[in-house]
């Protein structure tokens, strides 16, 4: 499907919800379904507003297939070891900052909490998402391509878990 | 004598050996502030960033000595300054950005001093005061020392400075071996490729003693243990400087451990049966070092580390920010002549290392998880006995003594 075709209102409606579709898999804790808003392949990364303002490329994340959003999701599972927490994300509106054919660029600003064990709550990122989203045959809206660029550089102890 | 007894008045370390670490080392304020002293301002070098970040003359990065603000400048092809950044007029900082370039002059904001590339004090801003009124005295100006100025020294593309007229050039401090494991990596003209900054909450003497030990890397990281990288089975050992601040670990793939059972048998955890990756394109290294050395951590007493996992390559600072919080400032590196191919490999192994590294997340984790285990021991001692009571290179890591060595070249600085 066009996603060109798909009128602005409309557009940023099914924006937001895929954002709050996204948001709720990370902060309900079902990551095995996280893997599944991008296609195959795609570009997720992790990175620093002053690492993409520099053009640097690394990532603290760095998956460029769907099988290694799932192996993100495998090892949090099976293999690593790290205190448990939680997130909640709170996901701003998204700007539709470009469309052509099948694709469209979108900036979204996101803020996460993150909940450890003890009961603390702290504010652990803020940033915003640089998208690539691509309407699918069905009609869904799928990420070709998201880099969450964090705002400051500090990361508190790990990040384990996907914002 | 009631054991409950306060120990103010006990020495912070009286066993001489070095099998048994106190916990009060990571917990003591005066301790914390004696090291800012002896090792920080001390005879030894610290990193202090990459040659290639600072290019052409003029150039400027900031940094850290322990928890003193350096700025180290370019002021020529072949010369390298360093100088506390600290205005010696009110205190404040000179320069108050990561890096960038000034030409000829670092200016304090705060009252318009001025310092040349070397950090003399240059000008003062009306020091003649106006109209015949105010300004300088003259032999006032005549005894405002300058910032402090660090020496400086390259060694294979890194720059380390130092405060202290005593220490040893770098080579020498170094020995060969380890000076060989450094230029082993750091063949060519390095980029950087990114930057990251870990916060751990516990003393920083806690993360470097997991750099330098050999014996948790394949038990506390699953990754390892399962995908064969640094198991203690594989080939390899480590090589401990004569000093014992220094050191080098090794893993060589060995054909002998790829069947190996000796994990599963002592029932650890590390080695998940079974586990394989959806997209292996994540592990998918090749040879660019000229041998079989997989993995190869190295560290330069007392805070610096460079990192070879495969072909995910990273220099490491550990900055300390009080007793029980560090910051980690990775820098992720290539090389210049990488192909596109290689930066895609680096790019993907890259997964590995920093705060979200499936292997190094959890030496973020696990340094705070000691800090708060010991809050209430400040009396007792850790055991480091594996591999005995020295601190000389094995053929092993299952081993503590590049951890031994690490406190053999720290008491002796300190002198506890």
């Amino acid at each position: 499907m066009d996603a060109g075709s798909i009128p602005s209102s409309d557009l940023t409606f099914r924006l937001v919800e895929l954002n709050a579709d996204y948001a709720r898999v990370i902060d309900e804790q079902r990551l095995e379904a996280w893997p599944d808003f991008f296609t195959d392949p795609c570009l997720y990364k992790i990175t620093t507003a002053d690492n993409f303002a520099r053009g640097m490329e690394a990532g603290l994340v760095y998956a460029d297939s769907r099988g290694m959003l799932q192996d993100r999701v495998s090892a949090l599972r099976q293999v690593n070891i790290y205190e448990q927490q939680r997130y909640r994300h709170i996901v701003g509106l998204p700007a539709i900052t470009g469309r052509e054919d099948s694709t469209i660029t979108v900036e979204t600003p996101f803020l996460v909490v993150r909940i450890m064990r003890t009961g603390s709550m702290d504010l652990f990122a803020s940033g915003r998402y640089l998208d690539r989203v691509a309407a699918q045959a069905d009609g869904r809206l799928k990420l070709n391509e998201r880099i969450a660029v964090c705002d400051g550089s500090r990361f508190d102890t790990l990040l384990a878990l996907p914002l | 004598m009631d054991s409950f007894e306060p120990q103010h008045n006990q020495p912070l370390w009286a066993d001489p050996g070095l099998t048994r670490i106190p916990y009060r080392i990571y917990q003591d304020p005066a301790n914390y502030a004696a090291e800012q002293r002896r090792l920080f301002e001390g005879p030894c070098w610290h990193f202090a960033c990459l040659e290639v970040d600072i290019p052409k003359r003029g150039d400027y990065r900031t940094t850290y000595v322990g928890e003193m603000p350096v700025i180290v400048v370019r002021a020529g092809d072949d010369t390298i300054n360093a100088f506390e950044n600290r205005c010696a007029h009110r205190g404040s900082l000179i320069a108050f950005d990561d890096g960038g370039n000034v030409e000829n002059n670092f200016k304090c904001i705060y009252h318009a001093w001025s310092y040349d590339l070397a950090g003399n004090l240059k000008g003062i801003a009306f020091e003649h005061g106006i109209g015949g009124r105010g300004g300088m005295p003259k032999d006032e100006r005549r005894d405002i020392p300058g910032p402090r100025k660090l020496r400086t020294t390259t060694l294979c593309g890194l720059v380390f400075v130092t405060l202290s007229p005593q220490t040893p050039p770098i080579e020498t401090m170094l020995g060969e071996e380890i000076h060989g494991r450094i230029k082993r990596v750091l063949k060519g003209p390095v980029r950087v490729m990114g930057r990251f900054t870990q916060v751990l909450p516990n003393n920083w003497k806690l993360y470097v003693e997991n750099v330098k030990d050999t014996y948790h890397a394949s038990l506390l990281h699953a990754f390892f243990g399962t995908f064969r990288i640094g198991r203690l089975t594989q080939g390899g050992g480590v090589l401990v400087s004569a000093d014992g601040g220094h050191h080098s670990s090794y893993t060589i793939d060995l054909a002998s451990d790829r069947n190996s059972t000796a994990y599963r048998d002592q029932g650890i955890r590390t080695e998940k049966q079974g586990y394989e990756l959806a997209d292996p394109s994540l592990l998918d290294p090749v040879p660019e070092f000229g041998d079989n050395i997989i993995l190869q951590i190295l560290s330069v007493f007392p805070t610096f580390v460079l990192q070879q996992i495969y072909n995910c390559l990273a220099v490491r600072q550990v900055v300390p920010k009080g007793l029980d919080r560090t910051e980690l400032h990775w820098t992720y590196i290539g090389f210049a002549d990488d192909t596109p191919d290689m930066n895609r490999r680096r790019l993907k192994q890259q997964n590995l290392v920093g705060p979200a590294g499936y292997v190094s997340m959890e030496d973020g984790c696990v340094g705070g998880f000691v800090q708060r285990g010991i809050a209430a021991a400040g009396s007792q001692d850790s055991v480091i006995a594996m591999g005995g009571a020295g601190t000389a290179s094995d053929a092993t890591r299952a081993t503590e003594a590049s951890v031994r060595g690490f406190w053999k070249s720290y008491r002796s600085h300190m002198g506890v």
